[in-house]
């Protein structure tokens, strides 16, 4: 029986689509950018100026900033999709969803994911980071937003049919996202004291790999709930 | 050969089999509980360093590990729920985490109280502390899912995703004290060895583990009695025993 596109075809498809349509609303890529640079100058303003403390918590203030920026950003991962009705056909395709999954999570990726991690050096700078830090934080980020874009799509499939789920949101996937902090930040802090981090970042990279292959099956079994 | 068990999944026959089980599981429960907490806290001998206020620990080792058994339970029962489409099991996942949620509760605060003459502190950001804390996190974000869907199947398949989810923590808390160097004591009752604890402190604390073990079991039949009830309200034989009990 002939199913239509292949499997590279349908993922390439859908990838695409969803960059255009971003494109098209740039709104929904600087906002979060907007959100998580906004969020890391309140934090001079709150604890002062003083370099010497800003260079100890600037780690955690560019992680915690990315976390809450990439669940902002999640919000609308299924949302569109889920109230036009397009979720829904793409769940009927002979395509399998898993499939169709990734590359909507890789899709909010490269939109979220990347512009954070550029614009995070800059940020760096302004927090007075340790200047052996940075190869560290780039690698942190660039290993561990894609891991908070998979477990976060766990958390959103699960409540996009819910009318009052933003709450909700945080409450489900923050708790999955403490260890790529914990993890990310003692990296970073372990880079600012010379000492080798290449552990933290295997860690990292292991949980990149396992979400990478568990959590597109977990978001569509959460689809098929939310959708029913 | 589980063809036996099939029969059971039939709400009624749940209902019935959970009646018979709980005044077993509530009379050991409290013989346990009772005989493991006076042994324990009168009888037992004092510790040579930490003195009278070791003896949290007949409280404090229950409760935490019976809030990662209690989890393990409650997602295995999800997955059941899941797999084979068993409603009764996600019931029973439902009736589960309210329970394992105070229980974790109930481990972090006396910690925390255990803590305080110890370590000098009421709380560490430390691996095993801070995982059970996202243990608790977990709970609750299981509670809040399956209480913010309307159609309860629905909930229960939601919610049932999210700790099965939510199973990766289990070994992050329990080897935490062996990964990290940590504040928090290693384990000191080990199944395959011997353990690092004089027997006179550890039979109380085995036999307040099983109690509590058998409490939660009490506990969770209770709600999950309610809860075969409160989804099978329309049901003939739930209206009928509703009618024995003199409801109009």
């Amino acid at each position: 029986m002939n199913k239509g596109i292949s499997f590279t075809q349908a993922f390439y498809t859908l990838l695409k689509r969803d960059l255009q349509i971003a494109i098209r609303h740039k709104g929904d890529i600087f906002n979060p950018l907007l959100f998580f640079i906004l969020v890391v100058t309140l934090f001079p303003l709150g604890i002062g100026p003083e370099p010497q403390v800003l260079s100890r918590v600037a780690p955690g203030i560019i992680w915690v900033a990315a976390l809450l920026a990439s669940m902002l950003s999640l919000e609308r991962l299924f949302k569109a999709d889920f109230v036009d009705g397009s979720l829904e056909q793409m769940l009927l395709s002979p395509q399998p969803l898993s499939l169709m999954v990734l590359a909507k999570v890789l899709a909010h990726w490269i939109l979220t994911g990347v512009p954070l991690i550029l614009v995070a050096p800059l940020l760096a700078v302004l927090l007075h980071l340790e200047d052996n830090s940075y190869g560290a934080l780039m690698a942190t980020l660039a290993l561990g937003t894609p891991v908070l874009s998979l477990l976060g799509a766990i958390g959103v499939a699960l409540t996009v049919g819910l009318r009052k789920g933003g709450v909700l949101l945080s409450l489900l996937i923050l708790p999955l996202y403490i260890p790529v902090l914990i993890f990310a930040t003692s990296a970073i802090d372990a880079a600012g004291l010379n000492l080798p981090y290449s552990g933290h970042l295997a860690i990292i990279g292991a949980m990149l790999v396992g979400s990478l292959i568990l959590a597109p099956f977990a978001i569509g079994a959460s689809l098929r709930v939310s959708t029913n | 050969m589980w063809k036996w068990l099939h029969s059971y999944a039939d709400p009624q026959r749940a209902y019935n089999l959970s009646g018979t089980l709980l005044p077993w599981f509530a009379t050991l429960a409290i013989a346990f509980i009772g005989v493991g907490s006076v042994w324990g806290l009168l009888f037992a001998p004092v510790d040579y360093q930490q003195g009278d206020s070791y003896r949290i620990i007949f409280i404090h080792v229950p409760a935490a590990s019976m809030s990662m058994s209690a989890y393990m339970a409650m997602a295995t029962s999800a997955f059941i729920g899941l797999v084979w489409q068993i409603k009764s099991a996600d019931w029973a996942a439902a009736a589960i985490a309210p329970i394992g949620a105070v229980v974790t509760f109930i481990a972090l605060i006396t910690g925390a109280a255990w803590g305080k003459p110890m370590w000098g502190t009421w709380w560490v950001w430390d691996a095993r502390l801070t995982s059970e804390l996202v243990l608790l996190f977990l709970y609750l974000g299981v509670i809040s899912l399956y209480a913010s869907f309307e159609d309860k199947v629905l909930a229960a398949r939601a919610a049932g995703i999210l700790a099965i989810v939510g199973v990766i923590n289990i070994p992050i808390i329990k080897y935490s004290v062996e990964w990290w160097n940590s504040l928090h004591q290693p384990a000191t009752i080990k199944i395959t060895e011997k353990s690092s604890m004089a027997p006179e402190m550890l039979y109380p604390l085995l036999i307040n583990i099983f109690g509590f073990g058998l409490m939660i079991g009490a506990i969770t039949l209770v709600r999950f009695r309610a809860e075969i009830l409160a989804r099978n309200g329309m049901r003939p034989w739930v209206r009928e025993l509703a009618k024995a009990e003199g409801v109009k």
